[in-house]
């Protein structure tokens, strides 16, 4: 049976955190060393963590799949880290940014942990400048800011268009010294296969090393998974080609609960699709909205050049129907209004799947200058992708899978219902309801790594009493005879079929019938197309090749096998919500005029799934979203 | 449009590595080389035989995974892009292109077009931080910093850690890639306290990790993604020389 105690602290919402960081177990400094934890993925947050930890003097092990911890992919986060500084004096403040989270997630975030997030964000700045990170500034040496979607206010910080980049790498910093001074030991080229439970307590991991192909146990007394999103299952997305779902998805068989899994993200300002071979889609940070304006043709079909078409005969449509937001509306009414407009068949392109981004207005006013040092490499990455240059003409843009607000269940502590395993960043579903706000990722994994998992961690190891325990355990013997199996299984199969032709058609099954619109009859097609195709997959793929070598193939194939898996988990939730929200948007429940329609009765929980079997509908408990300070509103951006 | 490639090919460290040729074909002008290359491994895949090993991950130019040497230039012959982001319009129908991995005595190749590059990693630990541990930061407003120093920060701070300075170097050196990160932070007033014993740690763990020295023929600016400049260099070879005064 799964417990889905939040564990929030009583008492008014502002006092909530630091009433439980007085409350909560310490652990003795010189102890502090005699406990080890366990940190899956080096991203913002599981960087941020593993560094933290070790500065408090914990005993640090860090795992990624990458050469280094440097390569993340929060690198590529471009736009920017909010927080409620107010220092552009607009009226921001911690409760706005806590409001602004919790509207823009549509009121299905849970409290407690939103109002947290917002209070530890002006932490992460100091920290972060404190670290070298270059953030940009203005004439006088003060920090600027930049609004972003969903917002009123100017709260994002940023450092050009590499703010991902430039925070990952002051958390990377705050790593490699800790692994200099030998209280992180630093596992790269490891990809984590199997979380090993002891008792009932999350003990270790069982992983392979990427380059010989040796299955090894790890043991601590903690887990930390802050191991990404899954938007690879999708087959093209904004993620990087190595981003996967295993280790959450191993959590999840280990009886882990994995919550809201259909809160996926399509992302507005990607550059859109060219052709099947294509591998990826790039995102463009959507401060591009701030100066460009999104226009399609008023008319059907209309085939001229963007320049051609006359001011009178384009529809901005976000302008249009958001008059107060406008461009900035959040991304997931962005993505929606796009896809509508190409629907109608008034998107542009070759495929007509596209809608233009234009900047002429901005030039006008600011000059191709101030555009330029805003956004200059946004216009370069577009000019190398397309070969087209965004200063003359129109950037064409399409929306593209980004993110994932799903993730495994944890509480106020960040810890799962699996005692001992704690979840971090995007692995988890914490804090963006059914829809994350732009610049809110980077706020969100920094504060769970630097600020909040250092103190619950301490109070977990204060009080689990946990047993002394080894690798020899025929728990960890088992998890790695298991791993074995799945790797000579998929090196036997000697099929026909590549392992990417099997993802890049579950992914299109997946954006098809469970992608920006979803409706009851096409998700019922998707958990009858998905089975047999992954039975499929069990029997043709074929991956040449050994187990004990450096073999790309092979950890593609292990990814991709955890994906199918997944997939059904994915559609069963977006089944089971009735309700549109956020991201998630079920043609059967919209507006008169076709914006999204919660169903707060039925829907104001977080749905969190527990395993039951391969193939199996998966049990489904509920945690109820109560709201004590915040009024469920009607989301309006109008 | 057709292709010949020619691809170096090592199955481990210990193997003596060969090139090997293969086709390329119908590809299309919108496909990004590594693109290309997805589809060269999935024909060899579906053959039985095992597909060219190279690294990737974001394949949007920032995360610094791939490390390809192409007809002899560094991530290829545009300026100021990674392998990923080089796009097939550039080259031509019919066209014969030699692809090799990083080649330096500190990056040993794992596999294929593979290299180990953890030499860069320890280069970072002897001083690549500023020592602040997380809480207790003044407020980040607290200390100005001059519009054009951020600036310049920003400048050196843009490396992605390829190697691929350390590549295209007759002597292979990893200067470009280090004084990016010291001068990130000598142009900013939190990296005053460490400054001089920054520069003087990582200058000795480069040499120890066997990285040559610079000879001003300027390559690794040539081929730097990031287009990061050799000014930074002449920085830190003058902070180098005030450290030891």
């Amino acid at each position: 049976m799964i417990n889905l105690d939040a564990h929030a602290p009583s008492g008014p919402l502002a006092e909530k955190w630091n009433r439980h960081r007085n409350e909560m177990k310490l652990v003795n400094p010189s102890n502090k060393r005699k406990f080890k934890i366990l940190v899956v993925g080096t991203g913002l947050a599981g960087g941020s963590a593993a560094a933290t930890l070790a500065e408090l003097g914990y005993n640090v092990e860090a795992f990624c799949y990458q050469d280094s911890p440097r390569r993340a992919h929060s690198i590529a986060a471009q736009g920017g880290i909010n927080a409620a500084k107010n220092y552009q004096n607009d009226g921001d403040s911690v409760y706005r940014l806590f409001y602004d989270t919790i509207k823009g997630g549509d009121f299905r975030a849970r409290e407690s942990n939103v109002y947290r997030l917002a209070q530890v964000s002006n932490a992460i700045i100091d920290h972060c400048a404190a670290q070298g990170v270059p953030f940009a500034r203005e004439y006088g040496g003060l920090l600027d800011n930049r609004s972003f979607g969903g917002a009123q206010v100017s709260r994002t910080f940023y450092a050009r268009g590499q703010t991902g980049q430039q925070l990952l790498l002051g958390a990377y910093a705050s790593l490699i010294r800790q692994i200099g001074r030998g209280a992180v030991k630093m596992h790269s080229r490891s990809e984590m296969q199997e979380l090993v439970l002891v008792d009932g307590v999350a003990r270790g991991i069982v992983t392979r090393d990427l380059v010989t192909g040796k299955i090894e146990s790890h043991v601590g007394d903690a887990v930390v998974l802050a191991t990404g999103g899954y938007g690879n299952l999708y087959f093209l997305s904004t993620m990087a080609a190595g981003c996967n779902v295993t280790a959450a998805y191993r959590a999840y068989k280990k009886g882990a609960a994995f919550a809201n899994p259909c809160y996926v993200q399509i992302h507005p300002t990607c550059i859109p699709i060219t052709g099947d071979h294509q591998s990826k889609l790039t995102l463009m940070s959507e401060s591009l909205r701030n100066d460009g304006r999104i226009w399609v043709p008023k008319k059907v079909g209309d085939k001229r050049a963007p320049n051609d078409i006359p001011e009178d005969e384009r529809d901005y449509y976000l302008e249009r129907k958001y008059p107060s937001y406008g461009n900035l509306a959040p991304r997931d009414i962005s993505s929606r209004s796009a896809k509508e407009v190409c629907d109608e068949g008034r998107g542009v392109g070759e495929a007509g799947r596209g809608v233009y981004l234009d900047f002429a207005d901005s030039i006008k006013r600011l000059g191709v200058e101030t555009i330029k040092e805003r956004y200059g490499n946004l216009f370069d990455m577009y000019f190398k992708i397309t070969a087209e240059d965004g200063y003359k003409i129109p950037m064409r843009i399409y929306p593209a899978t980004h993110y994932t607000m799903g993730g495994l269940w944890v509480d106020y502590n960040l810890m799962s219902n699996v005692p001992g395993l704690h979840v971090i960043g995007e692995a988890n579903f914490s804090d963006h309801g059914a829809n994350r706000l732009g610049a809110s990722a980077l706020m969100q994994g920094l504060a769970d790594g630097y600020f909040i998992l250092p103190y619950t961690m301490g109070h977990w190891l204060a009080t689990a009493k946990l047993p002394k325990v080894s690798t020899d355990r025929p728990e960890f013997k088992q998890a790695e005879a298991e791993v074995d199996g799945k790797v000579k299984k998929l090196l036997s199969l000697k099929g026909k079929r590549t392992v990417k032709s099997f993802h890049r058609d579950l992914g299109k099954i997946m954006w098809e019938y469970c992608g920006m619109g979803r409706n009851d009859a096409g998700l019922k097609k998707a958990l009858e197309l998905i089975p047999p195709l992954r039975e499929e997959f069990w029997k043709n793929i074929t991956v040449p090749g050994a187990g004990e070598d450096l073999n790309t193939e092979l950890e593609r194939a292990g990814r991709v096998a955890d994906y199918f898996e997944f997939a059904e988990l994915l559609v069963y939730d977006a089944l089971e919500r009735k309700e549109s929200c956020g991201s998630h948007f079920r043609e059967e429940s919209q507006t008169s005029e076709g914006e999204a329609k919660r169903d707060d009765e039925n829907y104001c929980h977080v749905s969190a799934w527990e395993f039951t079997g391969v193939g199996q509908r998966p049990n489904l408990h509920k945690e109820p979203l109560a709201f004590e300070t915040v009024q469920l509103g009607q989301r309006s951006y109008k | 449009m057709n292709l010949t490639l020619h691809v170096w090919r090592q199955k481990n460290p210990q193997a003596k590595g060969q090139m090997v040729t293969y086709p390329a074909r119908e590809i299309s002008p919108n496909m990004s080389f590594l693109e290309m290359l997805d589809i060269v491994n999935e024909e060899l895949v579906l053959k039985g035989e095992e597909p060219i090993a190279f690294d990737h991950d974001c394949r949007e130019g920032i995360c610094g995974m791939c490390s390809l040497v192409i007809n002899g230039i560094a991530h290829g012959h545009e300026r100021g892009t990674t392998v990923c982001q080089l796009h097939m319009r550039h080259f031509k129908d019919g066209q014969e292109i030699t692809i090799e991995p990083w080649r330096a005595k500190p990056f040993p190749v794992l596999r294929d077009l593979i290299v180990d590059r953890s030499a860069l990693d320890r280069i970072m630990m002897a001083g690549g931080f500023i020592s602040v541990n997380a809480g207790g930061a003044p407020d980040a407003n607290a200390l100005p910093v001059p519009k054009e120093h951020a600036e310049l920060a920003m400048d050196a701070a843009a490396c992605i850690g390829c190697g691929a300075c350390v590549a295209s170097c007759k002597n292979a050196s990893a200067m470009l890639f280090m004084s990016a990160k010291i001068c990130q932070f000598a142009h900013l007033p939190q990296g005053q306290p460490e400054r001089m014993d920054r520069v003087r740690k990582m200058v000795a763990a480069m040499d120890a990790e066997g990285f040559g020295n610079c000879t001003n023929q300027y390559e690794c600016e040539a081929v730097c993604p990031k287009e990061i400049s050799v000014r930074f260099i002449a920085e830190m070879n003058r902070d180098y020389w005030r450290a030891w005064l």
